[in-house]
């Protein structure tokens, strides 16, 4: 039991994060809350991608060398480099999350400029009226 | 919003580092196929050395340096650069986006020429990043209204 | 060599354009309205040529910077991306022709630049995920699509804000399910070219990451396309936002979203997968059924016309998920027939919505009174709208309605046969409502004001907006009656092929 949660710690973090995330985004009633939340949301997943490319001993994938002539003379282990796909992936998600923040955070501007307060069920009996 | 603050330790500190923020930031532009990097980064820096103006110094300084209207045509700008290399790419009969083609324009061979094209969109993606950070932060400190925020600095500043 | 081109021309017009009309509109809000149209009408060209090529040639690959898959982002286009990329370009032309008187009247004359641009962005996302072949570039297309609709419906009326912030919750759960599912799928199989994956996968089908990925993609899809019970964001956003924004979401994003869940249960994850090893078809089969009877009961009590079509569209999505749940041939052909039957009729019916808010200033069915009188050509649009809604022939929406029948008789599921055709009625009672208000004399009972006046002067609104309007009103006529040329030449290949064994 034990091997399984320290060999795969990585998963468990990204679960607890993930849950953390959620809850937050569906329980609490402070509209800033459910932002933060749905921002540790999508942390967690960028972390989780950019664990599963690492590789103990690995080195940075780079030739070093010009092009041409000079890298036929460096022989390429393919293995030995850590993967770098999933930083590429992630570096997007970084900016889509990035663009969300910025979207959410000026509607809630908006929002406590019209209404006068960020929390839900205020909000709700405003528009109820 | 954002007083004017007097304090002459931190405006002198922040003058001397927002040039050297700015200069690393297009280093790590520079330098994004070798090391940690690229055109998202860079301009992440870039627009960090704008928003520690605007904490440090006034809003005004910054209104005066970085204007609505030169916002909205470095944002532009950027987009025009990547999309148009990869248009440049298609009339020269390549995919969109297939730099290699660009050698026909360039003097150099063509996995050079998807080098070259590399580096001209990474320049494209940091100046709409660097446009839309600033963009974003001074839309979310005046609340959208720009003008009015700037007229009531001074407002503020002849009543002290 | 253009027409080689037009994959990539489809979606790179509306981006570069949308960024010239943003910079364009800082000088003079008047040279905004003719680059959009330039914009959709590339697009629209693009579009026509792409599906004429791929029914004479087939499926069209196209390497987006010359890298060949898997290593670099393929295009592939066969005949279901055609048919919905097509779709999805002739309501965006046409909403684009509606919004401009529309869009004066409701919007602040400074924003306008900036809608337009965000109106471009939308669609520029909503046709990148229609060509694209591969699994990572949906997501960021998706995710591009979603914020421009985050952003539209927010600066719509009083309750646009807190409708738009819901969306943004909801959406982002959906986007992030999605990226863990192409994670999960990745790290089992290495890749993320959907045709690949689709070769990959079949070794892997006992492991748990890939049932965690199905699971998690489905789950992401079925939230951007707002299937019961996960909707609850969509009537909010669709009412609150400005009447061509509504038009212009409403009819596309739900759809595009059901061509992504087609994608991926049926041509990356192979048939049989989803419906033998998980149920998948069978889970989607019940909620389809709820989602058609809750959204139907749900429209009957409203009294605001696009709430009411809001709700209207949940059961629609029933409708489609049903025919996808039926998975033989016949209901795959209902369920793709009737997502062009959606879009026509859906699209209508949110512009006529917009036409009357324009004239009237409220969207309150109860005081419809005399509005046949007042604006008869709307109106006519209106009812052929709802005749189509309901299923009367000659429209689109009776051949697609007789073919989900057809396919839920083949599969010997009779709850489905029950489900449809209870909700047909369903759908009479409330649209028949509206037109009993806007067309019939009040009895005395309801007559407050005194008896009708002696003669109600024609009101129509203006040709830019009647023109779309009738577009989409004889567009329904027109694809009812050849439908069947529709069937034979286009949704008959866009089947996977195993479908059409049987019968």
């Amino acid at each position: 039991m034990l091997e399984i949660i320290v060999s795969k710690y990585n998963y468990w973090i990204f679960v607890f994060l993930l849950i953390i995330g959620l809850y937050s985004m569906m329980t609490k009633n402070n509209l800033m809350k459910k932002l933060i939340g749905m921002n540790i949301f999508q942390w967690a997943i960028i972390l989780y991608f950019i664990s599963i490319g690492a590789k103990r001993g690995g080195s940075v994938p780079i030739i070093p060398g010009g092009h041409g002539h000079g890298v036929q003379k460096i022989v390429v282990h393919a293995t030995g480099y850590v993967n770098p796909l999933p930083h590429v992936l992630m570096l997007t998600a970084i900016v889509v999350g990035v663009a969300t923040t910025g979207i959410a955070l000026a509607i809630l501007v908006r929002i406590y400029n019209s209404y006068g307060t960020l929390e839900e069920d205020e909000i709700m009996k405003e528009l109820g009226k | 919003m954002i007083r004017e603050h007097e304090d002459i330790v931190i405006q002198t500190v922040c003058r001397f580092f927002i040039p050297f923020m700015q200069a690393y930031g297009l280093y790590v532009l520079a330098h994004g196929h070798g090391s940690p990097g690229g055109g998202f980064q860079g301009g992440c820096i870039l627009a960090a050395s704008f928003i520690l103006m605007t904490i440090s110094y006034d809003l005004k300084e910054v209104k005066r340096r970085f204007s609505e209207k030169l916002n909205v045509l470095f944002c532009s700008l950027g987009v025009f650069i990547y999309a148009g290399t990869g248009l440049v790419c298609l009339l020269l009969g390549g995919n969109f986006l297939n730099y290699g083609k660009l050698s026909k324009i360039l003097p150099t061979d063509p996995v050079m020429a998807r080098y070259y094209g590399m580096a001209a969109i990474e320049t494209g993606v940091q100046i709409t990043v660097m446009a839309i950070m600033v963009s974003i932060f001074l839309n979310l400190v005046t609340a959208g209204k720009h003008e009015e925020t700037v007229e009531e600095e001074d407002a503020g500043d002849n009543s002290k | 060599m253009i027409l080689e081109q037009f994959p990539a021309i489809i979606v790179v017009a509306p981006l570069i354009l949308s960024f010239v009309v943003n910079f364009v509109g800082w000088r003079n809000k008047g040279f905004c309205f003719p680059f959009v149209i330039i914009a959709l009408s590339v697009s629209l060209v693009s579009a026509i040529g792409i599906l004429y090529a791929v029914i004479k040639h087939g499926t069209i690959y196209y390497h987006l910077g010359g890298w060949n898959p898997p290593w670099g982002i393929e295009y592939v286009i066969d005949h279901l991306n055609a048919y919905v990329a097509l779709i999805v370009t002739v309501i965006a032309f046409v909403v684009a022709i509606y919004s401009k008187r529309s869009i004066e009247q409701e919007i602040p004359g400074d924003r306008i630049p900036q809608l337009y641009a965000l109106l471009l962005l939308n669609v520029t996302g909503l046709l990148g995920i229609t060509v694209t072949g591969d699994l990572f570039n949906l997501y960021v297309l998706l995710e591009i699509a979603s914020f421009s609709a985050y952003a539209l419906i927010a600066i719509g009326e009083k309750g646009a804000l807190i409708a738009s912030f819901r969306y943004i919750v909801m959406g982002t759960i959906g986007a992030c399910f999605y990226l863990i599912g192409v994670g999960f799928v990745y790290i089992m199989t290495g890749s993320l070219n959907m045709t690949d994956v689709g070769q990959l996968l079949p070794d892997l089908y006992y492991s748990k990451a890939i049932l965690m990925a199905f699971t998690f993609l489905t789950i992401g899809v079925v939230i951007k396309m707002a299937l019961f019970p996960l909707h609850a964001w969509l009537p909010d956003a669709y009412t609150h936002a400005p009447s061509a924004v509504s038009a212009l979401i409403a009819p596309t994003m739900t759809k595009v979203g059901c061509y992504v869940l087609i994608r991926i249960i049926f041509f990356v994850f192979k048939p049989h997968y989803s419906i033998e090893i998980m149920p998948l078809t069978t889970i989607l089969g019940w909620l389809a059924i709820i989602a058609m009877i809750v959204g139907s009961i749900y429209a009957i009590a409203q009294h605001d016309l696009k709430r009411m079509l809001a709700y209207s569209t949940v059961a629609q999505i029933g409708y489609i998920v049903m025919g996808i749940a039926l998975a033989n041939k016949a209901g795959l052909t209902g369920a793709l027939l009737h997502i062009l039957n959606e879009a026509f009729t859906k699209g209508c019916l949110f512009l006529v919505a917009g036409a009357i808010m324009y004239k009237m200033g409220m969207r309150d069915i109860y005081q419809f009174r005399y509005l046949f009188e007042k604006m008869p050509l709307t109106m006519i649009a209106f009812v052929i709208a709802a005749f189509s809604m309901v299923g009367i022939p000659p429209t689109c929406g009776f051949f697609s309605k007789l073919y989900l029948l057809l396919g839920a008789i083949d599969a010997r599921h009779w709850i489905f046969v029950a489900t449809l055709l209870i909700s047909v009625v369903l759908n009479v009672v409330y649209f028949f409502n509206v037109i009993r208000h806007a067309y019939f004399k009040p009895s005395e009972a309801y007559a407050h004001d005194g008896g009708r006046p002696e003669k109600i002067a024609v009101d129509e609104v203006p040709l830019s907006m009647l023109a779309p309007i009738w577009f989409t009103a004889i567009g329904i006529l027109i694809t009812g009656i050849f439908s069947g040329k529709i069937v034979s030449t286009v949704i008959q290949f866009a089947i996977p092929k195993c479908f059409l064994g049987g019968g």
